[in-house]
């Protein structure tokens, strides 16, 4: 097996158990999607075209509710931002590649694939360890198509009393795991989440996310610069 | 807008906030302390989303007290912080959570 395909291969291997909480996230889209009038076509293009959890279900939070266009592309912006971070974290490991190939990459990062190849990538010294991020955003390309494809399939079927979309913020506590161990994370977690809660209703546009987010890094840089050194 | 172009639009949005950063960056913009700070991007994040939609009922309005959602989560902590394991975390809270509404009828 040549090089490429074996980080690609691990990549997909590393991020899979990140898979299981996407497809009911997946199933759930495609079942609001066509529950709240969206054709088929619609929303297969919306999983295809925007790829992203989180901007998707809020597109048909908004949609549905009859917000203007102006205040879904913001919505959606605000709660994409997250990935400008990650772009800032990721650009060092991928300063040396192509234009072709950073367009390719860009479309394929989210957040599992994120988390676990940014590991990978602080890891690894090999030139090709991107096809570490190309195999895990591909899985998750690969899988929430398949489940959005579910969705529509299945429609109705599924209760809407099972409550799945609680799997979404279960998901996204299952990536923290590991950061409630270390005090500073704790502290940076508790701001960020209080002052999204206390936000949702009153910071406009949904915005509440980055606000939140940026309120959590501006804590993180006080603190990592008093106590000095990462406590991991 | 058409539902299209507002779909087209909302994917070159996302797109462009994925690209951006990778296409304007430079490794020597990075010196160790803005790299420590961004280390915490997921705790700042994910916070964001996880709260409101466990801590705000659906009409947006904070409820804790008859809210199952903030035990099971409690319990998901609780198991993902031992285990350390991501399935263990999610299915512990989705199977607390059902195990409220519909044996506890909470």
């Amino acid at each position: 097996m040549n090089n490429k395909l074996k980080i690609f291969s691990k990549g997909i291997f590393d991020v899979s158990p990140l898979m299981i909480p996407v497809v009911p996230f997946g199933i759930i889209f495609g079942v609001l999607a066509i529950d709240m009038g969206l054709t088929p076509y619609l929303t297969m293009a919306m999983s295809i075209i925007i790829f992203g959890g989180a901007s998707q279900i809020i597109f048909l939070q908004l949609f549905s509710s009859g917000a203007s266009s102006l205040v879904i592309l913001s919505s959606v912006g605000a709660v994409n931002s997250r990935h400008l971070l990650y772009g800032a974290v990721l650009s060092e490991h991928l300063s040396g590649l192509r234009l072709t190939w950073k367009i390719i990459v860009s479309y394929f990062l989210v957040d599992q694939a994120f988390i676990i190849s940014n590991d990978y990538l602080k890891k690894s010294k090999d030139e090709n360890k991107y096809f570490h991020l190309l195999g895990s955003g591909f899985t998750c390309w690969f899988i929430w198509q398949i489940t959005t494809f579910l969705g529509i399939i299945l429609g109705s079927i599924i209760p809407a009393k099972l409550g799945l979309t609680f799997a979404i913020p279960l998901t996204f506590l299952a990536l923290l795991v590991n950061d409630f161990r270390k005090l500073i994370n704790v502290i940076v977690i508790i701001v960020s989440g209080t002052v999204a809660t206390f936000g949702y209703q009153t910071i406009p546009f949904k915005a509440y996310v980055i606000v939140a987010a940026l309120s959590g890094l501006f804590v993180a840089f006080i603190l990592t610069k008093f106590i000095g050194k990462k406590n991991d | 807008m058409t539902s299209w172009s507002l779909i087209i639009y909302c994917g070159l949005i996302t797109f462009l906030t994925r690209f951006s950063m990778i296409a304007l960056l430079k490794k020597e913009m990075f010196n160790d302390r803005i790299r420590e700070v961004l280390s915490y991007v997921p705790s700042a994040i994910f916070p964001a989303i996880i709260f409101p939609a466990i801590f705000l009922d659906n009409s947006g309005v904070l409820d804790i007290e008859s809210n199952p959602k903030v035990i099971a989560a409690i319990i998901a902590t609780v198991i993902g912080v031992l285990s350390k394991n991501i399935l263990a975390t999610i299915f512990s809270g989705l199977i607390s959570y059902w195990m409220l509404i519909f044996l506890f009828n909470f």
